[in-house]
């Protein structure tokens, strides 16, 4: 239009408009969240820049598999810290809560239930982490009662936690590492058993194509249905192909990950992959439930009006109380699934655990673009926010940045993010 | 002569006797009484801080009363929650319109009472099929209902507060300066929907600052000053300048002198 129709514009300038025109209209036929596609950019230039920073090291299939691993529990957390923050309130205790729970589990396993059941009980990572998970629930359950019900601040209750539980960490053990965990609890933190194997895999990445074709489907027959305005045909297909590309792609591309020659021996030798890891699936389970939770939910729908606007909230006859408390326990069970895997991932406790876990999880959930705010905020984004820091301080420590470089890195980025996020927004559209 | 007429129409559907609210040592509703009969509209007038809102936040469950009674078509009634008073089908367009503006309006209007599947899970579509049904007759032109409520318009906002408690078959309506910040072609559809409303025979608490709306629309005014109520008149009987005399001075009709209701204006 502009090129036609404005002659004081050059047509460079004109060209460009008209290019800037063409992209946003693409983005509108997709249906794409904007942010989301930012995100993915950001990632993909981080993961390229630090493949050729590292000498070609950073995309192979062994690093993008440790990867994964190593996202899963900042992003487990990240998905109960999204409706956290979504409800004006934050969590400050969840790194120490790990340290907590995962030495209770580790307590558990080592010390007091070989007394009655002996080691290595095929009852043993049952108890463990539902004993675990009791116990997560009970603590998310005891700082919501003093959020909701007592009034204090979520920042003092979780700021307090923070130190307190760190404490309760150290003191179970009086400060001693314990390990070995139980041979079955081990599988939940990935390693060279606790993975699916190339078969499943590319099973889990069928079923999860035949989910995301039949979700267009069933939308698209929804939408005619009721008049809605449809995504031309042509996007819908190139979106079905895209996003099945990139799901068999990830799979097929973790699969060349094998086992070390001594462990595929015992197997028969040959390659044999690895498979997806038991962390990945809960971490995609997790999500999965989560979101349904968010959205689906009259639970997630109340926590989001409460962000909103929590007098409207009240005033609706919502039990607005009994909602935060329940966000936070539900909050507490997620930090004893993470502290589950990684007890298991680092086969041992140590009081140490989860230490400054929460700036990672808050940091995630907040370059996913949630809201400190309140009120706005998705589950897929703070995953993808997890896979963000991860791949920043995994690529740092593969280039050999030292530790307290990389801190001032991940802040950077951290700040940086929100504040291209809060300018993008505030330009008018 | 308000008893006569009173007592002709039975119960009344609401009856408000000595409801008293104090916040720390200030009495903002000291001792009132009001009522309301179905088909009718109470206009609630007074100036700023008068008390209105307060006694009428009793009714509608946003504030407990420190003591006082009251009675739902003659039986005594216990509202200490917003969740009472919808029991009570009492309904309530606050001024503050009371919207989450994060989300779209099917969803603050079924707020609190989301309509649900066969799964227990939020039957969006069906919220949205009946925020359209009751928008086509509020407001016919609202047709984006499924943007956050952030972006609307003033007006469209308006017709989201009101469409809410049309829904749900409020026998008792209270609105508390429903016209506010609305333009002119607005507040005639909204004083429109009232007197459809009182057709229906709704019963309208209708607070308000616009005494000449008030004029327009009620059956009988009720005046608060000071947290107390100076008292309750047949809008038939009465002036302008007579109500706007209980307003200012607190003096009831014919107790004014000439001069004071001068110096009103």
């Amino acid at each position: 239009m502009s090129v036609t129709g404005s002659p004081p514009i050059p047509p460079a300038a004109s060209k460009i408009a008209a290019q800037r025109l063409r992209l946003r209209s693409m983005a509108r036929a997709f249906e794409i969240d904007t942010r989301l596609l930012g995100m993915v950019g950001a990632l993909a230039i981080i993961w390229v820049g630090f493949h050729f920073w590292t000498g070609g090291t950073f995309l192979t299939p062994r690093n993008l598999w440790n990867l994964s691993v190593q996202t899963a529990t900042v992003a487990i957390m990240a998905t109960g810290m999204v409706l956290i923050i979504v409800s004006r309130n934050i969590d400050l205790s969840v790194g120490s809560v790990l340290g907590a729970v995962g030495m209770a589990m580790a307590m558990l396993q080592r010390e007091i239930l070989p007394d009655w059941i002996g080691y290595d009980h095929w009852a043993m990572w049952i108890i463990a982490l539902a004993a675990g998970l009791v116990l997560g629930a009970l603590i998310g359950g005891l700082h919501g009662f003093l959020i909701a019900y007592v009034g204090v601040p979520s920042f003092i209750v979780t700021l307090g936690g923070l130190l307190v539980w760190r404490g309760v960490a150290w003191w179970q053990a009086s400060g001693q590492t314990i390990a070995p965990m139980d041979s079955t609890f081990q599988l939940l933190g990935g390693g060279s058993r606790g993975n699916i194997g190339g078969l499943w895999s590319w099973i889990v990445g069928a079923v999860a194509c035949a989910g995301i074709l039949a979700l267009l489907f069933v939308g698209r027959r929804q939408r005619r249905k009721f008049g809605l305005r449809l995504r031309p045909f042509w996007a819908e297909i190139a979106l079905s192909v895209l996003s099945c590309g990139v799901v068999l792609g990830a799979v097929g591309y973790l699969n060349l990950y094998y086992l070390p020659e001594r462990v595929a021996a015992e197997r028969g030798g040959g390659d044999i992959p690895f498979g997806l890891a038991n962390p990945v699936l809960i971490l995609i389970g997790v999500t999965l439930v989560i979101t349904f939770i968010a959205t689906r939910l009259r639970f997630g729908r109340y926590v989001f009006a409460i962000g909103g606007n929590p007098e409207a909230a009240e005033l609706g006859g919502i039990k607005t109380r009994w909602v935060i408390m329940k966000s936070f326990i539900l909050m507490g069970i997620l930090v004893a699934i993470a502290a589950a895997v990684q007890t298991a991932r680092l086969n041992a406790a140590v009081s140490g655990l989860g230490q400054s876990a929460e700036l990672y999880v808050i940091a995630a959930a907040v370059i996913g673009g949630t809201s400190l705010a309140g009120g706005v905020g998705t589950i897929s984004g703070a995953v993808l926010g997890a896979l963000v820091m991860q791949s920043l301080q995994s690529g740092m420590v593969l280039v050999g940045v030292e530790a307290p470089i990389q801190d001032v890195a991940a802040g950077i980025v951290l700040v940086f993010a929100v504040a291209l996020d809060t300018i993008l927004k505030r330009r008018p559209k | 002569m308000t008893m006569t007429t009173q007592a002709s129409r039975g119960v009344p559907l609401v009856d408000m006797r000595d409801i008293r609210v104090a916040f720390g040592g200030v009495h903002a509703v000291d001792g009132c009484s009001v009522d309301l009969y179905p088909g009718e509209v109470v206009g609630l007038v007074g100036g700023n801080g008068a008390g209105k809102t307060t006694l009428i936040k009793t009714l509608s469950g946003a504030h407990k009363a420190d003591s006082g009674e009251i009675f739902i078509n003659g039986e005594k009634a216990t509202i200490e929650t917003p969740r009472d008073a919808k029991k009570y089908a009492i309904e309530t367009i606050y001024q503050t319109l009371a919207l989450a503006e994060n989300i779209d309006a099917p969803s603050n209007m079924f707020l609190g009472r989301e309509v649900l599947s066969r799964w227990k899970t939020l039957d969006d579509r069906a919220m949205e099929q009946a925020a359209r049904q009751v928008m086509g007759r509020l407001n016919p032109q609202f047709q984006n209902l499924l943007t956050p409520v952030r972006s609307l318009s003033g007006g469209q906002r308006q017709s989201v507060a009101i469409a809410r408690a049309v829904h749900f078959n409020a026998r008792i309506l209270i609105m508390d300066e429903p016209t506010a910040a609305l333009g002119p072609a607005e507040t005639a559809q909204v004083h429109d929907l009232i007197n459809q409303l009182k057709a229906e025979g709704i019963g309208i608490f209708l607070i308000s600052h616009d005494i000449h709306g008030v004029f327009d629309l009620a059956d009988r005014i009720s005046v608060m000053l000071q947290g107390k109520m100076v008292g309750t008149v047949n809008r038939a009987d009465v002036t302008k300048d007579e109500v706007l005399g209980m307003i200012i001075i607190g003096k009831l009709p014919g107790t004014a002198t000439k001069t004071e209701l001068a110096e009103l204006h």
